[in-house]
């Protein structure tokens, strides 16, 4: 009886110091995430908010001026509303060719008689493990307003060499290239594996019901791919909006027909030392990227549904 | 008859457009060398240089002569390797607590943990450039290294594989042989998660590896630069002379095209598994 007793206690102890021990632990390895996580993103966060209230230098004179930052940013700032309609173009000069480029890979990688696959996935993902600075210094030399390559073929088949770095249509056009280039296999694999998840029986049970490759694509394939497309087309929204590196690289042109939000913002900040506007421009950007993300999801999702 | 001809019709479109589209992904490396073993005013012509020329050597030897290669690289590797180490293992860690240890608010913070994804680094860049300054942090590599240590996808990327790798089983075995949390996460949970490890390793690395905004903000001194920076520097030096810099584009390019081909079937299997889940 006694030692009854004694055992159950032993065990309740045990599964209490077990809880405990769960606590500690938990929260001790969780730790990390949220220490550096809160020094790194959640202070600079808040901090951003409050320099964007002010007139802030870099020698750290501040000065309180509420939402003027903003206002002369929407209603006094032709230049900003420029790098957004420069990131917005050349966003949708990227993306839909390249998403559409990245289906049909996908489609044909997914066909069972193609030969030599690995090989044409190893190759076609290759320009996504360069670095953006690599590609926008190639794609440069193969831009070139003279003597680049592009202009080169061009003059084979008798087009005028194009200024490219010089022109809004020409500045656009290379850098979405560059990330089409970049980005073009990384969302080919990934339609791939969304393919890859259908399962056959249903394209089968269509043939038999007598419908065709091409409605077979409408009717099952982007349907069922739907929360994969919607994926890619949020990530290439958020990653277009932060274009940066690529208008740096090739230049903004003399009419800053390439000046992206993330590069004014930082010219702003780092070449013109004004934090306070700059952390304005930040917080535009962060609203223009939820906005926009909103509008592409609903879109996506009317689009692969209707 | 006519329809096996049509078949074999869209086979060849097939194949073409499947070559087609290897050609034009892997022709700018091939470009990279062309230009940087050629001289520039090989390429600045009408036809082209289309072939490799003979000046690679002479052409690293200008862009050693401006940027300190060797050191760039290594900061780059450096960089790169405790990054990745620092991020598989809190990432890890914090993944297992999120599935299998309970505590109080689990659910609820990695909810947040998740959230703060969608965060872009845009919006904490200046005053965590205020934050490296005042900490004295400025051209020193730790301003790199520290804030990205452990991150909000690798914390998402190992709790999710951690779930459906490592049966509670396994867990409740090296409890009852006593070890502590501690220990059943190194010898228990982390032999089991090796695939998972590999995938968010190869991507941490590449990720750290080809980062460019924030380093170029923070490290200004030649002898701390990443690669990355160190290229922009020689674009802004050499200007035209595309023969130097894409000379020094193909010698900073090629160690990680190496990596990429070793490890290409993890890679390319990772982002598969990732994207299914």
């Amino acid at each position: 009886m006694q030692s009854e007793t004694g055992r159950l206690t032993i065990k309740q102890r045990k599964r209490f110091s077990q809880k405990t021990n769960e606590y500690k632990s938990g929260y001790l390895f969780i730790s990390p995430f949220f220490i550096l996580f809160g020094v790194f993103g959640v202070f600079p966060l808040v901090f951003t908010l409050y320099i964007s209230f002010h007139q802030w230098d870099i020698l750290g004179t501040t000065e309180f001026i509420g939402m003027t930052n903003y206002l002369s940013l929407i209603t006094n700032d032709p230049l900003f509303w420029k790098s957004v309609g420069n990131t917005f173009s050349i966003w949708a000069l990227s993306t839909i060719p390249q998403l559409i480029a990245a289906l049909l890979i996908a489609f044909f990688l997914n066909q069972a008689f193609l030969k030599y696959k690995s090989f044409f996935r190893l190759s076609i993902f290759m320009p996504n493990v360069t670095s953006v600075v690599a590609v926008a210094l190639v794609f440069s030399v193969i831009f070139g307003s003279q003597y680049g390559l592009v202009n080169y073929v061009l003059s084979l088949i008798g087009v005028e060499a194009i200024n490219w770095s010089g022109s809004y249509f020409g500045t656009h056009v290379a850098i979405a290239t560059m990330v089409m280039w970049r980005w073009i296999g990384y969302n080919a694999i990934i339609y791939l594996a969304g393919l890859q998840g259908i399962s056959k029986d249903l394209y089968e049970a269509a043939t038999i019901d007598g419908a065709n490759k091409l409605q077979q694509l409408w009717s099952i394939t982007i349907p069922m791919l739907r929360p994969i497309i919607i994926f890619t087309v949020v990530q290439s929204t958020i990653g277009g909006m932060q274009l940066f590196a690529e208008p740096l690289l090739f230049g903004q042109g003399s009419q800053y027909q390439g000046l992206t939000m993330t590069l004014y913002l930082y010219q702003e900040a780092f070449n013109r030392f004004s934090f306070g506007y700059a952390a304005a421009i930040a917080w535009m950007l962060f609203f223009i990227i939820i906005i926009f993300s909103l509008i592409n999801l609903f879109l996506t999702r009317k689009i692969s549904s209707a | 008859m006519n329809q096996v001809g049509e078949k074999k019709l869209s086979k060849i479109i097939l194949y073409v457009f499947m070559l087609v589209s290897a050609l034009l992904s892997v022709f700018p490396f091939y470009w990279m060398f062309v230009v940087g073993s050629n001289t520039t005013s090989a390429i600045n012509k009408f036809p082209p240089a289309i072939i490799p020329g003979s000046n690679f050597i002479s052409n690293s030897m200008a862009v050693f002569d401006k940027i300190p290669f060797l050191q760039v690289l290594w900061n780059s590797i450096f960089i790169s390797i405790v990054v990745t180490v620092s991020v598989l293992f809190f990432c890890s860690l914090a993944g297992f607590a999120f599935s299998k240890l309970n505590f109080k608010g689990r659910d609820g913070l990695f909810i947040f943990v998740i959230a703060t994804m969608m965060i872009p680094p845009q919006l904490s860049l200046i005053p965590n450039f205020m934050i490296m300054t005042n900490l004295g942090w400025i051209d020193d590599l730790k301003a790199v290294i520290v804030p990205a240590a452990v991150n909000a996808f690798g914390v998402f990327w190992m709790r999710q594989y951690i779930s459906s790798a490592v049966p509670y089983e396994l867990i409740e075995a090296g409890r009852i042989d006593g070890c502590s949390n501690f220990r059943i996460f190194l010898n228990i949970v982390i032999p089991a998660v090796r695939p998972g490890l590999a995938t968010l390793g190869i991507f941490t690395f590449m990720a750290t590896w080809n980062d460019f905004l924030w380093p170029l903000v923070v490290l200004k001194d030649s002898s701390v630069h990443t690669l990355q920076i160190a290229l922009r520097t020689l674009n802004d030096v050499y200007n035209t002379d595309y023969s130097l810099i894409l000379t020094g584009t193909f010698l900073a390019t090629l160690p990680i095209l190496l990596v990429f081909i070793i490890f290409s079937r993890q890679f390319i299997s990772g982002l598969t598994e990732g994207a299914i889940k």
